[in-house]
């Protein structure tokens, strides 16, 4: 939300003017927030306030700046400095001492306005075009020769997300990870988020590590696909290759996840699913072919779910679908992120830590792992935001699905 | 009580910076002359005032509206910034008298409009001061800090009253004549918090500049054709001297305008 930090001093009590401002914000539609006030001891004293003005849109917050301005209230000056932009002198380098972007709401003043810097994303620079007066983060290796980077602090500022966040929604919001949380009560809390989220039309993120189908989780994680759950799905071959193999042979890793018994040259199941895949050409041709008939990915392809499965370097295969090329698979998880409202992470650090690096702080983010240093890594990158839940994926997702489902729900009360 | 005048030498309606100014309504120079010695008069022997004169500037008709050059004040004068551009070079010629007689001068940052005593009025211990036509709520912090007084900020509202003494005149210690509508809603109660004894103008009296007089002790010099008020000011047990100042009405100004309070 746009934002800016006024201060009016003298005799603003008595006049009656800072009891008129604040009137003033509040007519014209934004919000304020005392952050500091000193009020003189005698007459002759003058009197302080620091206020911060938060407005829906760039526009309002200048209208209302400009008004409140009429009546003394001015924007503090450090906040008025303009940012200092240096040219990229090459393809893929920044200039020195760029400014190193955090993954929280950042503004750029430009032209003695703050602009909302585009795409907020952490460990990036920001780029300016002062004739659009448009900024966006831009990862070093997508900068241009004669790009305009900010260098420096000067002229940038960022949004803490306490104040973004309401309390009310997303109450459990933080990024302690225990294995003793009420783990009912935070699931629900999630998936209150996740139907919110939806209500909203934003859309949900699930990364996911093969470990989800090995545990069995998969019919949980095709019926959130099934309910609308899941508009975006990141993943590595794995999941991809294991949750094929179950729907071609009933197997993961070779062990039936019906029956809990190895099959028979079980490990050769895996293999034989990716040749597959290829022979079809991709796991859209292997579901219109007929060949794949359920799981994850078959969902995915009827249900319309984007996904994006990002090749490392012990996959076997890889699947078709596989991108190989790390920065390639970095800029499409990018591209995909950008109206991302609600990411949920689950069996799986390489991906999550990597999805994390992409997403703004704004979005909400749950981590679930058996592994309670997955979600500690992820919040140590700086997903601060990023919810832990320390647990095994199915039951998680099990408890998860009950809550999303209405008819279960209506049974349960019944 | 020391006031400052300038004669009317070159005044006239050379431009229009207010709604009553209007070029195609000249002053008459001579009845101008008249009016603006009459009050000269009346100023030193009904109110017994000592009344100094600044030389007249060709070029500059407003100058003869001494109440706009600023504000003298404990030995310093705070000269004014004058937002209409044609009355900007006004302010030279007021430092110099100042400070010929012996004032400090305080200039403001340019970019703090500020029209003198025409937007800054004592009643009892605490100044008021007009913004938003003419001088800026900016300047009154610094003028505040300068004088190390109290000063509250009105908001004028009404583009006919664009000074604060077109619309307000303190009479004494907790009394004052105003014209309500020229204010904001913030502005009248800041009014009626401060001075418990306020005496409404009406808008025919106020449009003869009823506000815009001159106060020495419990002697009142006017415009004339104030009848209603006349007869409030008069059982509140003031001497009301009536004298026309049509003339200079044209230009949005009266008899306050025409002085200055020099201490």
């Amino acid at each position: 939300m746009p934002r800016s930090i006024i201060q009016i001093a003298g005799h603003i009590i008595d006049s009656l003017i800072l009891p008129k401002v604040l009137d003033l914000i509040i007519k014209l539609g934004a919000e304020f927030e005392i952050l500091d006030i000193q009020i003189g001891h005698r007459r002759a004293d003058r009197s302080y306030a620091r206020i911060q003005v938060d407005a829906a849109t760039q526009e309002l917050l200048e209208r209302v700046l400009a008004k409140i301005k009429e009546h003394g209230a001015l924007p503090v000056e450090a906040e008025a400095e303009s940012v200092e932009l240096q040219p990229a002198a090459t393809d893929g380098i920044f200039p020195d001492h760029f400014y190193a972007t955090t993954n929280l709401p950042t503004w750029v003043r430009v032209k003695e306005q703050w602009i909302e810097v585009e795409g907020a994303e952490m460990d990036c620079g920001i780029r300016v075009d002062p004739e659009t007066t448009r900024a966006e983060c831009v990862p070093i290796h997508r900068s241009k020769q004669g790009d305009l980077v900010v260098v420096g602090h000067r002229g940038v500022k960022i949004l803490p997300m306490e104040r973004r966040v309401p309390r009310e929604a997303f109450e459990f919001m933080s990024s302690s990870v225990s294995t003793e949380q009420p783990k009912g009560l935070l699931i629900r809390e999630i998936a209150e988020a996740m139907k919110k989220t939806r209500e909203e039309n934003g859309r949900i993120l699930v990364v996911a590590g093969p470990g989800l189908v090995h545990t069995g989780a998969s019919r949980h994680l095709v019926d959130l696909i099934e309910r609308d759950y899941v508009q975006i799905l990141f993943a590595g071959n794995g999941l991809a290759v294991h949750d094929i193999e179950t729907a071609l042979y009933g197997t993961s890793l070779g062990v039936y996840l019906d029956k809990t018994m190895r099959a028979s040259e079980g490990h050769e199941h895996h293999l034989w699913a990716i040749n597959a895949v290829r022979k079809a050409g991709s796991i859209r041709q292997a579901v219109e072919q007929g060949l794949i008939r359920r799981g994850i990915f078959y969902s995915c392809v009827k249900k319309g779910v984007d996904f994006v499965l990002a090749g490392s370097i012990r996959d076997d295969g890889p699947l078709p679908d596989v991108i190989t090329d790390t920065l390639k698979a970095q800029d499409l998880m990018r591209d995909k992120v950008r109206d991302v409202r609600f990411a949920l992470m689950m069996a799986t650090t390489l991906h999550a830590i990597a999805t994390g690096n992409l997403l703004p702080a704004t979005v909400k983010t749950v981590c679930v792992d058996i592994n309670p240093a997955v979600v500690t890594k992820l919040t140590d990158r700086g997903t601060f935001q990023a919810m832990g839940l320390v647990t095994d994926v199915e039951p998680f997702l099990r408890e998860l699905s009950q809550y999303l489902n209405p008819a279960e729900n209506a049974t349960e009360q019944a | 009580m020391r006031l400052l005048m300038c004669s009317p030498d070159y005044y006239g309606i050379e431009y229009e910076i207010n709604p009553w100014m209007n070029r195609g309504r000249p002053a008459d120079a001579r009845l101008a002359r008249e009016q603006w010695n009459r009050l000269h008069r009346f100023l030193r022997e009904e109110l017994a005032a000592e009344v100094e004169t600044i030389a007249p500037a060709p070029g500059l008709p407003d100058m003869v509206f001494t109440a706009n050059a600023g504000l003298a004040w404990n030995g310093k004068f705070i000269v004014s910034n004058f937002r209409p551009e044609v009355r900007r070079g006004e302010a030279a010629h007021y430092e110099a008298w100042f400070s010929d007689h012996g004032f400090d001068i305080v200039r403001l940052p340019e970019e703090c409009y500020f029209e003198g005593e025409g937007d800054l009025l004592k009643c009892g211990d605490t100044w008021f001061a007009g913004y938003h036509t003419r001088s800026d709520i900016l300047s009154h912090q610094k003028v505040a800090e300068i004088i190390e007084q109290e000063i509250l900020s009105l908001e004028l509202t009404n583009d006919w009253f664009y000074h604060l003494d077109t619309c307000f005149c303190p009479l004494s210690f907790g009394q004052a004549m105003f014209y309500p509508p020229a204010f904001d809603s913030y502005a009248r109660k800041v009014l009626e918090n401060h001075i418990p004894d306020l005496i409404p103008v009406s808008a025919q009296e106020a449009a003869r500049f009823a506000c815009n007089a001159v106060v020495v002790g419990s002697k009142i010099a006017m415009n004339d054709g104030c009848l209603k008020l006349r007869k409030k000011l008069e059982s509140a047990g003031f001497t009301l001297l009536e004298t026309p100042l049509g003339e200079f009405i044209k230009a949005g100004g009266s008899a306050k305008c025409l002085v200055l309070n020099i201490g």
